[in-house]
C-alpha cells in the first residue's frame, strides 16, 4: 500500500494496516488540526506515517523534545478550539503525566485525544505499567482497542467525545495493537482545511482564567467540573456500542469480560473450544460501566475477568458486585486464574479457564530426544550494536581509557540510559549498571557521584539529551557532581526508527529547522570540560576519556558520529584480512565484537554484506591483518 | 474449517520478513478472506530474532496458539528450531537451508544436515530448500523472501492463489524489481511442487 491512501482513500474502501497506521487514519477522518509526540516504541511508526503525510493532510506536525512537551503543544491547540492528538508509548504518560492531570482540570474546546501504547512482555520497554490506571488517576474516559478497525473507528469517535464533554480523552493500545495488522474499511473525512496560509487551520484562545488558570481559588471547581462531567459519561459507557455482550451461553452459568488484545484471546478460546460462556467485550471501559456490567453479571454464577496487565476491570467488577449485591464468583489475576504480568495468548487464557471448565486436552508433541538436545543447543541470536556503529566505538575506547588508567572495568559505574546504546550492557563492553528512565543517567550520575567514592560514567543519546538530560546537567554543575557524561551524538533517533530531533537541521515535516548545539548547552549549563569527538579515531576517544576521569567536576564528551542507519551517507569499502599478519590474539572478536567479523574454523572472516569500512577494527588490530578495503 | 490458515515466519531481522508477511495479508484481504498478523518492531530488529504470525480465517486473536500453525517458514535454519512451539504433526515446515551465523556466539553453530535429519525423525513434512542460492540466481540475495513466499503458495492447502499474492507482491514492491520477483516466487513455487 502506498501511505498516500491513508489521507486520498474515501469511505468504503479497505486497507491492510498496521494498528499505528489505522491511528493515523482516524486521526485524518476525525479531522485533526495539530498533533505532537516523543517517538516511543510501540507507538512510534504512528509519527513516522503522520511525518510523512501531514502536509497532504493540513495537519501540523511535531516531534516535540519530550512527552510533556507534546501534551501542552496538544492541550494549547485544543483549548484554542483545535482538534488536537498526542501519542505516546506508555512510559511516555509519566514525563507528561505533569501538565496531562490538570489537562483533565481545565478541559478543552476542541477535541482532544491521546493515544497511549502499552507494552506487556516489556518488547522494547523498561516496565508493564499500565495505563488505565491514567484514566482512573486523572479521571478521564479511556477506550480499548482489541484491532486496527477498532483503533481508527474509536481515535475518531475518541474525538467527538472530547468535544461533546470538553474533556481529553485517553487511546490505550497495547504492542499487539498497536503491531497488528489486519483489514480496516475506512469512513469520511471530516474536513480540516485552512482558510489561511498555513497548510493547517488555526484556532483562537478565548480567555477564561477561571477554567485555564489552576489557582486554588478555581482549581476547587474544576475539580468539580470534571466529576460532572464524568458522571454523565458514564451513562454514555453504559449505553455504548463498543460495550457489547456477545451471547453464545445457555445455561448462563458462566460469562466473562475482557477487553483490548486480551479479549481477542479470549473470544478465540471460547468460540474455537465451543465453550459455554458469554462474553462482555468493554472497549469503553472508564468511567466504568457499572449497570452494563451488573446486567451481564446478573444471572451468572462464575465470571472470568481477561484483561492485561492490572486487574482493574476486576477490581471494578468486584466493585459492581459489591454496590449491586451480587452473588457472583470472580476468576481473574487476583484470584490467579491469569497472571498478574506478561501479555496473554490463546494459550495463556485456555489455561486460565481450564482451571474451572476443565476442557482442554494435552495436545503438546513429544519430541525426539536428539530434538531436544538441538533446541537447548543452538545460538543465542540476541539484538547486537549494528556493524559500523559509532557507539560501539566508544565503548570501545572507553574501556581502553579505563585499562590505561590502572583501573578495571568493574571499578566504574555506568548510567546508561535508554536508546540502542543501552545495548553497551552487553559483553565485551559491560557499560551499563544502573537505569530507570529517559534522561536518567545524568541524575543517577550526580547521585552515584555523591553517596560513593566510585569512578562514575553516564551514556545519554542526543535525542535523550534534549528530552530530559538539561536540567540534570544543571544540577549537576550547580550542586558540584563529579561524573563523566557522553552523549552518544549519532544524529538521529536511532533505537525507535529513525527520527529527527533538535539537533539536526530538519523538523518532523522534512522542512529545515535550527540545529540545537549540545557542545554550546552544556557550556552554557557551566560545564568547564566538554569536549566533542570523533568516535571512529580511537586515539582521540582514549586520549579524551583519561582525560576526562581524571578530573573532579562535571566533564561532557559529546562523542559524535552519524548512525549507520541514515541513509545517504557515504560508506568506505569493507575491510580485508590479511591472513600472513593475523597472530589470532582475537581482539577484534573478543573485544570489539563486530558483527561483521567472527572466526569460523579458526580463522577471522569478515562478512563483507554486513561491514560498511568504520575501520575501528583496524585501529584495534596491532599486527596489521586488516587493512582498510580498496 | 475451510481457509483457516496460520502461518509463522521467522528469521534475523533486515531478511524481509514483515514485507513478506504483509504481501500475504494483502492477497488473502483480496480474496475477501478474514486475516490478522501480529509483528514486533523496535530493539529485536538490531540483528536479532525476529518473526510474524499470520492468521487467515475468522480468528480476533492475531498470535498463534502452540501447535497452531498450519505452516512453520523459516528463512533461516536455526530460526526454525526456535519458532517449533507453534508446530504440529500435519504442520509443513517450510526452511532456508543457508545460515546466519550470530556474532559473538555463546554457542557453536550446529551443522545444517543434523538440523534437517531431526527435524525429520519428528515431523512429517519437513522441506527444506535452499532460497538463498535461488534467490541469488533469481538476481539477488535479497529476492529470498520472494522465494520463501513461493514456496507457501505451493502448499495444497494454502488458501490464496498464487496470482493473487503476486498481484499483492507488486503493489508493495517497486516494478523495476518486479521481473526478479517473479523469477524467485517461481523458483520457491516450483522447488516444493516439484
Amino acid at each position: 500500500m502506498n501511505l498516500k491512501e491513508l489521507v486520498t482513500g474515501v469511505s468504503g474502501d479497505k486497507q491492510f494496516l498496521l494498528g499505528n497506521e489505522a491511528a493515523v487514519r482516524g486521526v485524518i477522518e476525525a479531522g485533526v488540526s495539530i498533533a505532537a509526540t516523543y517517538p516511543g516504541t510501540p507507538s512510534s511508526e504512528i509519527g513516522n506515517v503522520l511525518s510523512v503525510l501531514a502536509k497532504d493532510a493540513n495537519i501540523y506536525f511535531e516531534f516535540s523534545t519530550n512527552e510533556k512537551v507534546a501534551m501542552e503543544v496538544a492541550a494549547t491547540a485544543a483549548a484554542s478550539g483545535l482538534r488536537s492528538f498526542t501519542f505516546m508509548k506508555h512510559v511516555g504518560m509519566n514525563v507528561a503525566a505533569d501538565s496531562f492531570m490538570t489537562t483533565a482540570y481545565s478541559g478543552v474546546n476542541g477535541g482532544m485525544v491521546i493515544l497511549s501504547a502499552d507494552d506487556p512482555s516489556l518488547f522494547s520497554s523498561q516496565n508493564e505499567q499500565d495505563t488505565r490506571n491514567y484514566a482512573r488517576l486523572a479521571n478521564v474516559p479511556i477506550l480499548e482497542p482489541s484491532n486496527c478497525q477498532e483503533v481508527k473507528d474509536m481515535v475518531k469517535y475518541a474525538f467527538d467525545l472530547s468535544e461533546q464533554f470538553n474533556i481529553p480523552v485517553i487511546v490505550r493500545t497495547t504492542t499487539r495493537v498497536s503491531h497488528m495488522r489486519g483489514v480496516v474499511e475506512f469512513g469520511d473525512v471530516k474536513d480540516n482545511s485552512s482558510n489561511n496560509n498555513d497548510h493547517w487551520k488555526r484556532g483562537h484562545f478565548k480567555k477564561d482564567p477561571s477554567k485555564y488558570v489552576p489557582v486554588p481559588a478555581f482549581a476547587g471547581d474544576m475539580h468539580v467540573r470534571l466529576w460532572d462531567k464524568i458522571h454523565k459519561i458514564e451513562d454514555l459507557t453504559n449505553k455504548s456500542e463498543y460495550n457489547r455482550k456477545i451471547e453464545v451461553s445457555s445455561d448462563k452459568k458462566y460469562g466473562l469480560i475482557a477487553s483490548s488484545s486480551a479479549y481477542n484471546y479470549a473470544y478465540d478460546v471460547v468460540k474455537f473450544n465451543d465453550l459455554d460462556v458469554d462474553i462482555l467485550k468493554l472497549g469503553f471501559s472508564y468511567p466504568f460501566p457499572q449497570d452494563k456490567v451488573a446486567e451481564f453479571l446478573e444471572d451468572l454464577d462464575e465470571v472470568f475477568i481477561v484483561e492485561e496487565v492490572d486487574p482493574i476491570i476486576e477490581k471494578d467488577t468486584l466493585a459492581t458486585i459489591g454496590a449491586k449485591k451480587l452473588n457472583v464468583t470472580v476468576h481473574g489475576k487476583m484470584d490467579g486464574t491469569f497472571p498478574l504480568y506478561h501479555e496473554f495468548n490463546s494459550d495463556v487464557v485456555a489455561e486460565g479457564l481450564n482451571k474451572i471448565l476443565n476442557f482442554a486436552e494435552d495436545k503438546s508433541i513429544k519430541f525426539s530426544s536428539s530434538l531436544e538436545k538441538l533446541q537447548e543447543d543452538i545460538p543465542s541470536r540476541a539484538p547486537v550494536l549494528c556493524a559500523g556503529c559509532p557507539h560501539r566505538a566508544m565503548y570501545y575506547g572507553i574501556n581502553k581509557a579505563i585499562e590505561e588508567l590502572g583501573l578495571k572495568t568493574s571499578d566504574v559505574i555506568f548510567a546508561s540510559d535508554i536508546g540502542c546504546y543501552t545495548l553497551g550492557i552487553n559483553p565485551p563492553y559491560n557499560c551499563a549498571d544502573y537505569l530507570l528512565s529517559m534522561g536518567s543517567s545524568v541524575g543517577d550520575g550526580c547521585g552515584f557521584s555523591v553517596s560513593t567514592d566510585q569512578k562514575v560514567a553516564s551514556f545519554i543519546g542526543d535525542s535523550t539529551f534534549f528530552h530530559s538530560g538539561i536540567s540534570p546537567l544543571i544540577n549537576a554543575v550547580h550542586n558540584k557532581h563529579n561524573f563523566v557524561l557522553t552523549v552518544l551524538d549519532n544524529r538521529i533517533t536511532a533505537m525507535t526508527g529513525g527520527q529527527p530531533n533538535p539537533g539536526i537541521p530538519i523538523d518532523g515535516m522534512g522542512d529545515e529547522a535550527p540545529e540545537v548545539s549540545i557542545r554550546k548547552i552544556a557550556v552554557a549549563c557551566g560545564c568547564d570540560y566538554v569536549r566533542v569527538i570523533n568516535p571512529f579515531n580511537l586515539d582521540q576517544v582514549v586520549k579524551t576519556y583519561v582525560e576526562a576521569f581524571q578530573r573532579d567536576d562535571a566533564a561532557v564528551i559529546v562523542s559524535k558520529a552519524p548512525c549507520t542507519l541514515i541513509k545517504g551517507l557515504t560508506k568506505k569499502p569493507p575491510v580485508n584480512f590479511v591472513e600472513g599478519n593475523c597472530n589470532n590474539c582475537d581482539k577484534c572478536v573478543s573485544e570489539l565484537a563486530c558483527p561483521a567479523i567472527s572466526k569460523i574454523n579458526g580463522k577471522i572472516t569478515i562478512d563483507k554484506s554486513q561491514c560498511d569500512g568504520c575501520n575501528v577494527c583496524i585501529q584495534v588490530c596491532k599486527y596489521g591483518a586488516l587493512e582498510a578495503g580498496r | 474449517m475451510d481457509n483457516y490458515y496460520s502461518i509463522y515466519i521467522c528469521g534475523v531481522g533486515g531478511q524481509g520478513i514483515i514485507k513478506t508477511s504483509t504481501i500475504i495479508g494483502e492477497a488473502a484481504m483480496n480474496q475477501g478472506l478474514d486475516v490478522v498478523m501480529s509483528e514486533i518492531h523496535g530493539m529485536s530488529q538490531r540483528g536479532g530474532s525476529v518473526s510474524t504470525e499470520l492468521k487467515i480465517g475468522g480468528y480476533n486473536s492475531s498470535i498463534i496458539p502452540n501447535q497452531g500453525a498450519n505452516m512453520l517458514l523459516a528463512f533461516e535454519p536455526i530460526e526454525t528450531i526456535r519458532g517449533l512451539d507453534k508446530v504440529n504433526s500435519q504442520t509443513k515446515i517450510v526452511y532456508n537451508t543457508h545460515p546466519i551465523i550470530p556474532s559473538s556466539t555463546d554457542k557453536p553453530y550446529p551443522s545444517v544436515d543434523s538440523i534437517t535429519n531431526v527435524l525429520k525423525e519428528n515431523f512429517n513434512y519437513v522441506l527444506p530448500i535452499n532460497g538463498t542460492a535461488l534467490a541469488i540466481e533469481a538476481g539477488s540475495v535479497l529476492a529470498l523472501n520472494m522465494v520463501l513466499l513461493g514456496a507457501v503458495t505451493a502448499d495444497d492447502n494454502f488458501p490464496l492463489s498464487k496470482d493473487s499474492v503476486i498481484e499483492a507482491m507488486k503493489n508493495n514492491l517497486k516494478p523495476k524489481f518486479h521481473e526478479m520477483n517473479l523469477k524467485a516466487i517461481e523458483s520457491g513455487y516450483n522447488s516444493i511442487k516439484g
